[in-house]
């Protein structure tokens, strides 16, 4: 057998050698995903009447026509298209449409606050759990295992009553109800993903834990946990309006959706079109969150092969 | 770029001299290798059993040689590669790295271990990070060791161009975008980009097909001439083996049975399982073909191995004595740095067969 060096140019010599004057550019992977959001309708139009709800409640003081919090006793529970009321008013006399754009404002609070939060605290700790894996793992995810056991709305309940009503303890309680579950798709998707060559390989290059996680672990498992929270959103909005509605989150005269739906309910006999409208925008708005979760699930599957 | 140029000098990580121990100090002494891994059970997570699956292992790697190390599945060779790495750590051993002993406080650490020695694994595409382009892949390592991001990627696309990618071309790219041998390629330009002295190549080029496994092998050696490297080659195909490697290590269950250079190994094998792993390589000859099994049965399992000379359960000249003593490495007669653990070497052991090293092929007729 000859020992002899071969010319091992490139596999394709050939073909090196015409495409070598052009430095080749390979599409980033953010990249790929936006040209594969691009060509998914049903996110995009998710993603459009998304941006009109989030506009028009950022924009609630110049769109609404009128104070969402007087209302005339004379005009009360005017119907959907009544004239000067596009909506209609509510049981105290308040018109509905401003009530719904500035409603828009605490429920999407309510709705994105408490994720993103939660997204970072339970993003470290599942990322740490799943990467360390042993003791540290073992604390981490028995404390998860201990708030598991409640249902989340009981869970949400039982902390916003502790802490008692308004905003800021509405967005404590969700927050803490949502560590668990991004704490648990961190750690498994981690655990994956530690185990690979590449991760073996990076640690026998020299570098340490922290820097393992930062550039090897973090871009591989970022997506698949960005995707969940996206679809704990909805749930975080339905949840809120859940804690208005029983009188735990914030509390009237304030305009948020889900207490706009709790006051109106008596006169779901009178107006039954004018008591759902706000649940109507929850609805559509968590649907919403839904399709893009859906769509980024799919979108961010790009040759992974892991 | 080659290790002599004062600017490849330049891009050193560590300014301590290369060549410590001199010629003649071997680069590697591994002293009685152990790992046995616990199995846990139940609740209260006792500990069983043992996987044994590195029992004693003691190994001497020359400077600038290719030590290759077979034997069947399970029996040890990739954890093997990952206790020399230590990427898993040895419950037992020494080891003794150009002269210098590992050991966190008054030796070599760890750290400065993986400096000299890097590792390719067998599986190309798991082994790249899908997130990053391959010449950032290169690049991290040099980065991890204190080398600024410019000079690391400008490393990165020479290392490219030695493993015979067009930098202009691959730099930028994903890995899903090469195919496996072009992954390989990255895979060893990664592994040098610490400008280690030494590669474990952990069954590098198993997964790849015939043809480019030629080539991966004809880039390695040739690198190796380049870059005066030391190669561990851990592989359990016999050819490939022999094509490459300058000495033999054979493992059977956790241990070595067998060492010597290839043509030792090769033409006077003296330990049975040598014997039988020989034996059982296919023949190109349609006139020689193999009718019968050299050996038959499974690997025993490594967590209750057999007592005393592990291959004994399927020796075909297992005697009494092979159950109670374990059979010592020692040197045999016909040449230097041939050893064999097998009791039939040692005229005064007392096996029936002593210094006459029977043959599997003997009894075969």
């Amino acid at each position: 057998m000859n020992r002899s060096v071969k010319d091992t140019a490139s596999e394709f010599p050939a073909v090196a050698g015409r495409l070598n004057a052009v430095p080749s550019q390979s599409p980033g992977y953010w990249t790929l995903v936006r040209k594969r959001l691009m060509r998914d309708p049903v996110t995009l139009i998710a993603a459009a009447v998304l941006v009109l709800i989030v506009l028009s409640a950022i924009f609630a003081p110049l769109l609404a026509p009128y104070d969402p919090f007087m209302g005339k006793i004379t005009q009360r529970m005017k119907p959907v298209g009544f004239a000067g009321h596009l909506l209609g008013t509510d049981e105290t006399g308040r018109d509905m449409l401003s009530r719904l754009l500035y409603g828009g404002r605490l429920s999407l609070t309510s709705g994105i606050v408490p994720v993103a939060i939660a997204l970072a605290v339970g993003g470290f700790l599942g990322i740490s759990a799943g990467f360390f894996g042993g003791p540290v793992n073992s604390v981490i995810m028995r404390v998860t295992d201990i708030f598991y056991a409640f249902p989340s709305i009981l869970l949400a309940i039982a902390i916003c009553g502790m802490l008692g009503t308004g905003l800021f303890n509405t967005l404590v309680s969700l927050t803490l109800v949502f560590i668990p579950p991004i704490i648990r798709i961190s750690e498994s998707v981690t655990t994956q993903v530690r185990s690979l060559d590449f991760v073996e390989a990076a640690r026998a290059s020299g570098a340490r834990p922290f820097a393992l996680m930062r550039y090897q672990v973090l871009p591989n498992v970022l997506a698949p946990i960005l995707v969940y929270a996206t679809s704990l959103v909805s749930l975080a909005i339905i949840l809120a309006a859940g804690l208005s509605f029983l009188g735990l989150g914030v509390s009237a005269p304030a305009a948020e959706w889900g207490l706009m739906l709790n006051s109106l309910r008596q006169m779901i006999y009178i107006d039954p079109l004018l008591a759902a409208l706000p649940g109507v925008l929850i609805f559509l708005t968590s649907m919403c969150f839904n399709l893009i979760s859906d769509g980024l699930r799919s979108a961010m599957d790009v040759r992974l092969k892991l | 770029m080659t290790r002599n140029d004062p600017s490849a000098r330049a891009l050193r990580i560590s300014d301590m001299p290369r060549d410590r121990g001199g010629p003649a100090q071997p680069m590697l002494i591994l002293k009685d290798y152990k790992k046995h891994f616990p199995i846990r059970k139940g609740v209260l997570n006792r500990t069983v059993g043992h996987v044994q699956a590195v029992d004693g292992v003691s190994l001497t790697v020359m400077k600038g040689e290719i030590l290759g190390v077979v034997g069947e599945s399970g029996c040890g060779k990739s954890t093997l590669s990952r206790l020399i790495m230590h990427l898993i750590e040895p419950d037992s051993g020494e080891m003794i790295f150009d002269g210098d002993p590992l050991s966190e406080h008054t030796g070599l650490t760890v750290q400065a271990l993986r400096r000299n020695m890097q590792m390719v694994f067998q599986d190309s595409f798991s082994s790249l990070n899908p997130r990053m382009t391959i010449e950032d892949a290169i690049a991290f390592a040099p980065m991890m060791n204190g080398v600024g991001r410019d000079e690391a990627l400008a490393r990165s696309r020479g290392l490219l161009d030695q493993v015979g990618l067009a930098a202009a071309m691959f730099a930028r790219r994903y890995p899903h975008e090469l195919s496996g041998g072009q992954r390989q390629r990255v895979n060893i330009a990664r592994a040098l980009a610490v400008e280690p002295r030494m590669v474990i190549l952990d069954e590098a080029v198993s997964a790849l097909d015939k043809s480019v496994e030629a080539q991966v092998l004809q880039l390695l050696i040739e690198l190796q001439e380049r870059f005066d490297l030391t190669y561990i080659f851990v592989s359990h195909d016999l050819n490939v083996v022999r094509y490459i490697s300058d000495r033999i290590a054979v493992m059977y269950l956790g241990r070595v049975v067998e060492t010597g250079s290839v043509d030792q190994i090769w033409d006077n094998a003296r330990h049975p399982y040598t014997q039988a792993l020989l034996a059982s390589i296919p023949s190109l000859d349609p006139d020689r073909r193999t009718t019968a099994a050299p050996i038959s049965g499974d690997p025993p399992n490594p967590i209750d191995p057999p007592s005393g000379c592990r291959f004994r359960t399927r020796c075909p000249f297992a005697e009494t004595l092979c159950a109670t003593t374990a059979p010592e490495v020692q040197p045999v007669q016909d040449g230097a740095g041939h050893t064999v653990a097998c009791h039939m070497e040692n005229p005064a052991s007392g096996h029936s067969r002593a210094g006459t090293g029977a043959r599997l092929k003997e009894i075969a007729q």
